[in-house]
């Protein structure tokens, strides 16, 4: 997902004041930032929403790498508007984590530095147009399939933002599928792109949902608080039970010679992605892990005169009024 | 009451943390097409007044969702606390007569 293996603190407090804050919970009741909070939820909440918020910004990279080359003026201006929701995604969230007592520039820095990761998937590359498609399509399914159940965290903040993101969301699934059906449909150069978009992004994308958890601790702690609502493996199952029909209907093939439709599970049975993988762009060697940080760190360092500039300058127009008042 | 150190209204100064040099924080308020009062919708950072209006232009209003922008510098809210739930609300939660359904209008009077 956006925020993969979020390991939740252990927390060691008045075991009082954690039952009563875990039946507001249970009870549906919203955490609001001034109310009381283990400090474990408050920390796991800053590396959840963090990250979330770091995939946002380092998730308008590879598509921007397209904007210039989208092959119409509507699919750039469609592109353009897109990307610019991914900037504003990550405003929202930033925002939310911000109310847990932690600054915008500090998250910022521990993104830059690495202490802080984005999601696996904007390591990888965006070689031909209908990659494009394929984000739309899967990665940002992927993150909708994560997004939707947590609009009903119990941290009021996260949750509204949530709500706002997934408003927006559906657009991004919408215009990728529309430029896959596009190719999909056109010549058969077009066609051959397409499935070559799928090919590359599929098991990138189901490692989207990170490692099964099913008997991680860290998970059943965020269940509990509600700030991690289904398993991985459930929500990968539905994306992949979501997905499968849509690659048909694009006359696509999904490229797992396993997949099968399951008729006593109601659901298919697909090959896991090859974890070793996963793990090996987690800790920096994807394809484009130090691309991406790169860019991240040359627009922050490239950015530094204008904050400077802006904020001098705002400060020395309220001095001047302070002094003619 | 919010210190300037908590970045929002309703953050608690848990750490205090020496102040960074960072631009500040402002509440957006939007009010929608259809008359309705301004809304919060949210914050962001600008460096000063001005900035803010253009960046909540820019964040959100990009589907037509307002008509006017306020933005107020959050260190300038003001904010009650979860302790004082108690003495601000309960005394409400007695008076129910101050509902239009406490009263009984007999079907025979009409709407009312």
């Amino acid at each position: 997902m956006y925020a993969q293996m979020i390991k939740s603190e252990a927390t060691q407090e008045d075991p009082e004041k954690l039952t009563a804050f875990q039946a507001r919970i249970d009870a549906g009741e919203k955490i609001e930032p001034k109310d009381w909070m283990p400090a474990g939820y408050r920390k796991t909440l800053i590396r959840q929403i963090g990250q979330h918020a770091h995939s946002e910004i380092v998730g308008q990279l590879p598509e921007g790498n397209w904007i210039t080359r989208a092959p119409t003026l509507e699919r750039k201006a469609i592109l353009l508007a897109k990307v610019q929701d991914e900037a504003g995604h990550g405003l929202y969230l930033y925002c939310a984590a911000e109310t847990l007592g932690v600054s915008r520039d500090e998250l910022t820095e521990m993104l830059l530095d690495g202490r802080m990761k984005y999601s696996s998937i904007f390591n990888y590359p965006t070689l031909t147009w209908a990659d494009m498609g394929a984000v739309g399509w899967l990665v940002d399914g992927a993150a909708i399939m994560n997004q939707v159940p947590l609009q009903r965290t119990s941290f009021g903040p996260y949750s509204r933002a949530m709500i706002r993101i997934c408003k927006e969301e559906s657009f991004h699934q919408r215009q990728g599928y529309d430029i896959m059906m596009k190719m999909a449909q056109g010549t058969p150069a077009q066609k051959k792109m397409a499935q070559d978009a799928l090919n590359r992004f599929w098991y990138p994308s189901l490692m989207m949902f990170g490692p099964s958890d099913k008997d991680s601790v860290h998970s059943e702690q965020s269940m509990a608080w509600k700030i991690k609502m289904n398993t991985n493996d459930e929500l990968r199952q539905k994306f992949v039970d979501q997905t499968v029909p849509q690659a048909e209907y694009l006359g696509l093939t999904v490229p797992d010679p396993d997949l099968t439709w399951n008729e006593e599970t109601g659901h298919y049975d697909f090959t896991q992605p090859d974890w070793s993988e996963f793990f090996d762009v987690l800790k920096g060697n994807g394809p484009c892990n130090r691309e991406r940080l790169a860019a991240r760190n040359k627009a922050w360092d490239d950015g530094k005169w204008v904050r400077d500039g802006l904020l001098a300058h705002a400060e020395k127009k309220a001095a001047r009024r302070m002094a003619a008042e | 009451m919010s210190s300037p150190n908590a970045a929002y209204p309703d953050t608690p100064d848990t750490n205090a943390k020496p102040k960074r040099h960072e631009w500040p924080l402002w509440e957006i308020f939007i009010r929608g097409q259809h008359g309705m009062s301004h809304r919060h919708v949210g914050s962001l950072h600008a460096p000063d007044a001005e900035m803010a209006i253009k960046n909540a232009r820019d964040v959100y209003t990009r589907r037509n969702e307002g008509v006017s922008i306020w933005v107020v510098e959050a260190r300038h809210i003001a904010a009650s606390s979860p302790s004082d739930k108690g003495p601000l609300y309960e005394p409400s939660e007695s008076k129910v007569y101050r509902h239009p359904t406490f009263f009984d209008i007999p079907e025979d009077v009409g709407a009312m």
